[in-house]
């Protein structure tokens, strides 16, 4: 499926961070990154294995704390909210994670229950049940609701985690490395689906790849992370056609369909 | 020269030495803000009632079978070997209180504890490890749910609720046990038997028993639950978060068993 173009407001930063550093003991992984994600964009943040992309999304979740800069989601500073506050703010925005992180012990239809029950108040059993099998409908897994984890494949794994994530309606998505690990033609579906979502979820992504079929497909803007801070960014064809040395390999040892 | 080299070594010692005294003092930190933690967490609403039940039924059916063994062959061992002692002195009679004061005072909340430590402590670990590295927590975390109330309070209400319940039933299954040596060896009656089993027990033995196993109850989950939410480093992490449950939770075991033994000794 090609991607429909779409329609960025660049007025309305729903993300913006400014001058982030973070280090894991003496090594420093983010050294100063300035990033803002506009209402209705998909944006591709690309790099090396190892370059803080996934610390990146996990910092702008409140997962990790940074040690410096400021960060913005949804017009909250993250350094002046409290833990409440952070709760409600997460509820906003859906996290995909790299493997899925679906729960073992539980069915797919748990799995999607679990944060629904536990952040609407008062919600009803037949409400709970339209919201599983819509958002289940939207990935394409009607049929797996009775399942458990463990018997899905790769790709429905990924489907079932980005369900939930679905489910409470965010106006963010983050997606760790949403294909890794995935054959070609599964990866195809799940950069569909990305697509798909923010169509008619009308949301704002963050895609955490290094697979250059995946950045091409999904996003609006790529953003090329080198050594802990943003070296180029623009349309995928702008990163790509670039004559920076430090960024052209990266580009050139990869197969871009 | 001579004496840098060889003060190099006492250094390095010494720094490790440091080095360990720190992370010790650091993980006493962490270990009581978890336990703050839980306090802060456990008894406000919504207070997941459904998961307390599932996890108090997990913690029973883990252990029962072993639990029932375990104790019925401490019952019967006891006995055994405390008679040859008690009929140098012809007290052999003195075996059914002897019994029921060892069971009831000691064995059965201990007996009890290390079974669960072993079975729950490390299968708590191990569960809550496995959900860390795979990120499983900080799905819940991120989708706006409480995954320390859903996880770690839920689980060490249940040990705390079912740890006495399990000592109460091994003390009952050990002094079957005992009763079946009894009736063997000097064919006593079951209900002579129990009348000797309770008479020289007191109030303060029911009590003392109750909270120890109570205290032994919420160690284990507490400390199954701390190594396996705090584990890191993958698979690895799994393996070193069970064991270091269980190892954890029966060296506190003991320990609390002499301090409750010392303070119960002053009410009697």
């Amino acid at each position: 499926m090609k991607k429909v173009k779409t329609k960025v407001d660049h007025s309305n930063a729903v993300i913006s961070i400014r001058g982030l550093k973070k280090s894991f003991e003496d090594y420093a992984v983010l050294r100063g990154i300035d990033l803002d994600l506009y209402q209705g964009e998909n944006l591709v943040v690309l790099g090396r294995s190892g370059t803080g992309k996934s610390v990146l999304i996990k910092i702008i979740s409140g997962l990790l704390k940074p040690d410096e800069g400021e960060i913005t989601v949804l017009g909250h500073n993250l350094a002046h909210i409290t833990e409440e506050q952070l709760q409600e703010l997460r509820i906003r925005i859906g996290f995909s994670f790299q493997n899925s992180a679906l729960y073992d012990s539980m069915t797919v239809r748990k799995n999607l229950e679990f944060p629904l029950v536990r952040n609407r108040k008062g919600i009803t059993r037949k409400e709970i049940n339209t919201s599983v099998e819509t958002v289940l409908e939207a990935v394409g897994l009607s049929h797996t609701i009775n399942q458990m984890p463990a018997e899905l494949s790769g790709g429905q794994r990924k489907r079932i985690g980005i369900a939930r994530t679905l489910i409470l309606n965010p106006e963010i998505m983050l997606y760790d490395e949403p294909t890794a690990g995935l054959d070609p033609i599964t990866c195809i579906e799940i950069n569909d689906l990305i697509n798909e979502v923010q169509q008619r979820y009308n949301t704002s992504s963050i895609i955490i790849t290094h697979d250059l079929t995946c950045a091409k497909q999904t996003g609006d803007r790529i953003s090329m992370l080198l050594d802990g801070q943003f070296q180029r960014t623009g349309t995928f064809d702008e990163v790509f056609n670039t004559t920076d040395d430090r960024v052209k390999p990266f580009f050139d040892y990869n197969f871009i369909q | 020269m001579d004496t840098a080299e060889s003060t190099t070594p006492v250094l390095k010692k010494n720094s490790k030495f440091k080095q360990s005294a720190i992370n010790f003092f650091t993980d006493l930190y962490k270990i009581n803000q978890f336990i703050l933690r839980f306090f802060r967490e456990a008894f406000v609403a919504p207070f997941e009632l459904k998961e307390i039940m599932r996890q108090c039924f997990e913690v029973g059916v883990r252990s029962f079978t072993l639990i029932t063994v375990t104790g019925f062959i401490v019952g019967v061992i006891f006995t055994k070997q405390s008679r040859p002692s008690l009929s140098e002195f012809g007290a052999t009679s003195w075996l059914p209180s002897l019994v029921s004061i060892a069971i009831m005072r000691a064995l059965a909340p201990l007996v009890t504890a290390l079974i669960a430590s072993g079975k729950v402590g490390s299968s708590i670990g191990a569960e809550l490890g496995s959900m860390r590295v795979t990120e499983q927590i900080d799905a819940m975390e991120v989708s706006g749910t409480k995954p320390f109330k859903f996880l770690v309070c839920t689980r060490v209400l249940a040990t705390t609720l079912t740890i006495p319940i399990l000592a109460t039933y091994t003390g009952f299954i050990a002094i079957v046990g005992g009763f079946l040596n009894v009736y063997q060896n000097e064919g006593t009656s079951w209900s002579t038997f129990i009348q000797q089993v309770f008479e020289p027990l007191t109030f303060i033995d029911f009590v003392a028993s109750l909270i120890k196993s109570i205290v032994f109850g919420f160690t284990i989950g507490i400390v199954g639950c701390y190594q396996g939410y705090n584990s890191t480093k993958g698979t690895e992490g799994v393996g070193k978060a069970a064991n270091g449950a269980v190892v954890t939770a029966m060296f506190l075991v003991f320990i609390e068993e002499v301090i409750i033994v010392q303070i119960t000794s002053w009410f009697r």
